[in-house]
Parts: C-alpha cells; structure tokens; sequence
C-alpha cells in the first residue's frame, strides 16, 4: 500500500477553541486513481497535506495509522520526510503561476529536482529535464526548457510542474486542484497526460478536485469530503448511483448542456451528514 | 443594447481582437466561450470601458461610446468579475463597497437603497457591516452583484461570475442572477469557458478563437448540436463528455 490513513484528525488551535478542520478520515491508496471530491473547507487538501506533514503550523494531525509508503508520517524524523516529500511522493498544485520559482528557467527547476535525487552532472541533470519535457508532451522541449514561468501559457507551466514532479521517479503523484486553473481543453489535456503517466509508470495518483463529474472521469474510486469527513466512498464508474444525499446533490446542482433546467437545484444541507 | 462592429484590439503589435461583431438587444442575453487568451475578456473590458485601445464601433444604449470616461455609460453598464475576494476592497465594509457607487453617481437615498438591494441579493440586513473576509465565497460574490446593481445599470458584464465559486454556490448565483434578470429586465453579456454555465443562462452565444468570433448560435441550436464550426464542436464535445 502506498498510503494507509485510519482515524485521522486535524485539529487547529483557535481563539475560540479547537476546530476539527478532518474528522477520522480512514482511507488506502496502492498503484490506482483515487479522486477526493468536495467544496472548500472540506478538509480534502488538508488530508493530502498531512501525508507529506505539511500542514500549517496551527494545526496538528493524530491518527491511528499515517503512512506513507510504509513510512510513519507522524513519527518520522525530518530527514526522513525529506526523502518522502519529492522522491517518494510528488505533490502537483492548483496553479503553476505560483506554485513554480519565478526566477528560474523550467529547465533549472527540472534538473534541480532530479540532482536532488540522482547524482549527476549538471549536463546530465539539464538532458534529463529536456527528456521530462518532452515526456510531458511539450514539442520544443529544448527552448521551453530555457523559458520563465512568466513565459509559458497555464497548460505548459501545469506540464512543466508535472516533469519536475516525476524527475526522481515517485510511487505516488498527489495532485491538488491540478486543473482548476486551466480551460476546458487543456484540462483534458493536463488529465489524459496524468493518467498516461501514471498508468505506465505503475505510480498511485491521490486527485483532489471539487469537480465531482471530472474525478469520476478519471479515477478508479472516489471519496466524497464534506465537512472534514469522507461520506461516501464508491468506485468511479457507480457516481450515477451515489447513495449518499451530499455526493447526489453536487451532481444535481451542475447545469448541464444535454439536460436544460429552467432553475438549478439548489443544496439543503441536512445537520444529519455532520453524524 | 449592445452593438460591436468590426472591433479590434492590439496589444503592442500581437492583435487580439480581430473584427468581432455581433449585437444583443434589450432584455437578451449573450455568452462569449472560447479557450484562454481567445479575447474574449479583451472584448469585455472594451465595452466596460477599461480599455480604451480600441478600433471599430461599439454602442451600448443607443448610445456610441467614446474613448475616456462617461459617468451615465459608467452607471449604465457595469460589471462583475470572477474572483469576488479580489474585486472587493479587504479594508472596506460592504456598507462602503455599496455606497461608492451611489456617491459617485450623485444618487441619493442611499440607506434605503443598500437595505432594499442587500435584500434583493438575499444577503441579511447584518452582512452590511461585514469586511469581505468575514464573509463566505458566495457572500462575497452577492455582494459583488449588488454593488454592480444598486446604480441600476442596464446592461451587466459578467467575466467568469462563477468560476471562483463551489458548484453548491455556483447553483445559488444563477439562480439569483436568473431572477434578477427578470425582475429588472437587465441585459446581459457573460464570459465563460464553461459552455454549460454560459448555456444556462444565455439565450445566444458566441464562440471565439484566436481573436475572432467563428460563430455565433443560439442555445438550442447548440444544445441540439447544430454548429457550422469545428471550434463550437470540440467545445460541446467536451462539455457534454465532462457532464
């Protein structure tokens, strides 16, 4: 198992008291697509978070079992971590705008994270980041790699973080948001990429996402996250028979091309999803 | 109500809008879909009058605008944007955001006028003392409506209103710009790359690519697949698989 989660809670300390931001979330991951869906606030980017500890200071996390690729999340020492975060599990964010290095080229970026790994030259470690980018499907790999992220468009910044994340050969690709930021064809672009990757690499893929439809797509399974707790837990391909009033509703609330409706359904949120 | 003919736009010597034309009248309701950086936006900020580097003809109103400022246009066309925690000021109270506007028009009445349109946007009366943090996504994006309404515009430019917004809160927005749109009979122009959302909630919409307009359909013929381009195509193609 690449991720093993039982009982897990996240705590911040507030002025007010405690808030329970995850609520004994309980979940696993091997070499498969598991999609995490739900609103802001949900407690889904946090989940992924703590499994590289990289929560914000203010909260804590305890659980039963946190493990990462049989690693001990909460116990293990910081170096340890470090091997983890980058090597073991590459985490892809929302926007590439922010989430890459303003002052370095793609290429600089690339290669550093594959030194980081691999011992190599600095001509070995800038052949390697032009090969990760023409493995991410970018056409002029060689001149992208000399580009600024200011100079790339979302899709190809989004590719690039994508080959930076794949440099030291990861088992686990944890992806936040990785295409909200993107349009509709190059989100499909962006996933079709993922997936691909993923499935020849033998990699487990953790998509976090608050588009329900859009993780159905690509996943194996997925978990519904509503209000710090995973609701429902059902494989991809059952979405149209959602059990749970919650994951139904975000399905129902969507407008949709092929189903016009005069009024959008509009979610009632019953105090009983929070038992 | 809003007429563009032959509008272009060059950003230094890359030209991103390329002769759009196309008209919506008063009471209609039209969505521009095309891919990003397709000018769509550019298009927008044009008829706002946020940019005034533009050629060609465009008219709102019955009234032709000019370049530089024009306080009735101003009143009469407004617009909201995507991101409502960007647009609204952190270090002014909603009370504030609403009341800009009406001082700055020379409107009076203004206490009843941020009572009745906080109602009309169904915020409670105690949101108007609230700063933007303190207020949730969809809150903040109510009060981005309100304050684009409460100098009673005709026409309202919507960039992308609901993409910053969970799709609980999408479902509110629409439903709330819907109702508004008939209670007050307002004209609307929404941007969107989402082609069901802009579906939703235009009768008309135009599809550009690269800087112009490659076609221009109704909803249904859209619905029912009757594109004449293969651009339209893809995009239905992908919104339908996605749905």
């Amino acid at each position: 198992m690449l991720v093993e989660i039982a009982g897990l809670n996240i705590v911040f300390a507030g002025r007010n008291g405690p808030h329970t931001a995850v609520r004994n979330v309980s979940l696993t991951l091997g070499t498969e697509k598991l999609g995490i869906v739900g609103e802001s606030g949900s407690g889904k980017s946090l989940t992924a978070r703590a499994l590289l500890r990289l929560l914000p200071p203010a909260a804590t996390a305890t659980a039963e079992v946190l493990r990462v690729d049989g690693t001990d999340v909460l116990q293990a020492s910081e170096r340890r971590m470090q091997t983890i975060r980058g090597h073991r599990a590459g985490l892809v964010l929302q926007d590439p705008k922010y989430a890459l290095n303003p002052v370095m080229t793609a290429g600089a970026q690339i290669a550093e994270a594959w030194r980081n790994r691999r011992k190599g030259t600095r001509r070995e470690a800038r052949e390697a980041a032009i090969d990760l980018l023409a493995q991410v499907q970018i056409r002029d790999p060689a001149r992208v790699a000399d580009c600024y992220p200011h100079e790339l468009s979302g899709g190809m910044g989004q590719r690039v973080m994508i080959a930076m994340m794949l440099a030291p050969d990861p088992a686990l690709l944890i992806a936040d948001e990785p295409t909200s930021a993107l349009d509709a064809p190059v989100q499909m672009e962006i996933l079709n990429l993922m997936e691909d990757l993923v499935s020849r690499r033998n990699m487990g893929l953790m998509l976090i996402s608050h588009d329900l439809p859009l993780v159905g797509h690509f996943c194996d399974r997925v978990a519904v996250m509503y209000a710090g707790r995973i609701v429902e837990h059902l494989a991809a391909d059952r979405l149209a028979q959602a059990s749970h009033p919650y994951t139904r509703a975000l399905l129902d609330c969507l407008p949709s091309l092929a189903h016009p409706r005069p009024r959008l359904p509009v979610m009632t949120r019953d105090p009983a999803w929070l038992a | 109500m809003i007429v563009v003919d032959d509008l272009r736009i060059r950003f230094g010597d890359h030209d991103v809008v390329r002769g759009v034309r196309f008209s919506v009248e008063a009471g209609g309701s039209f969505g521009i879909v095309g891919e990003s950086g397709s000018g769509k936006t550019t298009v927008m900020r044009a008829l706002a009058g946020l940019n005034d580097a533009w050629d060609g003809y465009l008219q709102v109103a019955g009234v032709p605008l000019g370049r530089g400022r024009n306080a009735d246009l101003h009143r009469r066309v407004q617009m909201v944007f995507q991101d409502p925690y960007g647009s609204l000021h952190p270090r002014q109270t909603v009370d504030r955001a609403l009341s800009e506007p009406l001082l700055v028009q020379g409107i009076g009445d203004v206490d009843r006028r941020i009572r009745k349109m906080l109602s009309d946007v169904a915020l409670p009366a105690a949101a108007r003392f609230r700063y933007p943090h303190q207020l949730s996504g969809g809150q903040r994006q109510r009060v981005a409506i309100a304050r684009a309404l409460i100098s009673e515009p005709s026409v309202l430019l919507l960039d992308e209103p609901t993409s910053a917004l969970d799709v609980s809160v999408q479902a509110e927005i629409l439903n709330l710009l819907t109702d508004l749109r008939a209670e007050r009979q307002l004209t609307y122009l929404m941007v969107s790359h989402n082609l069901a959302v802009v579906a939703h909630l235009c009768a008309t919409v135009g599809v550009m690519s690269n800087g112009e307009m490659v076609e221009i359909l109704s909803t249904e013929d859209l619905r029912a697949g009757r594109t004449q381009q293969p651009q339209t195509a893809r995009l239905r193609a992908l919104s339908l698989e996605m749905n």
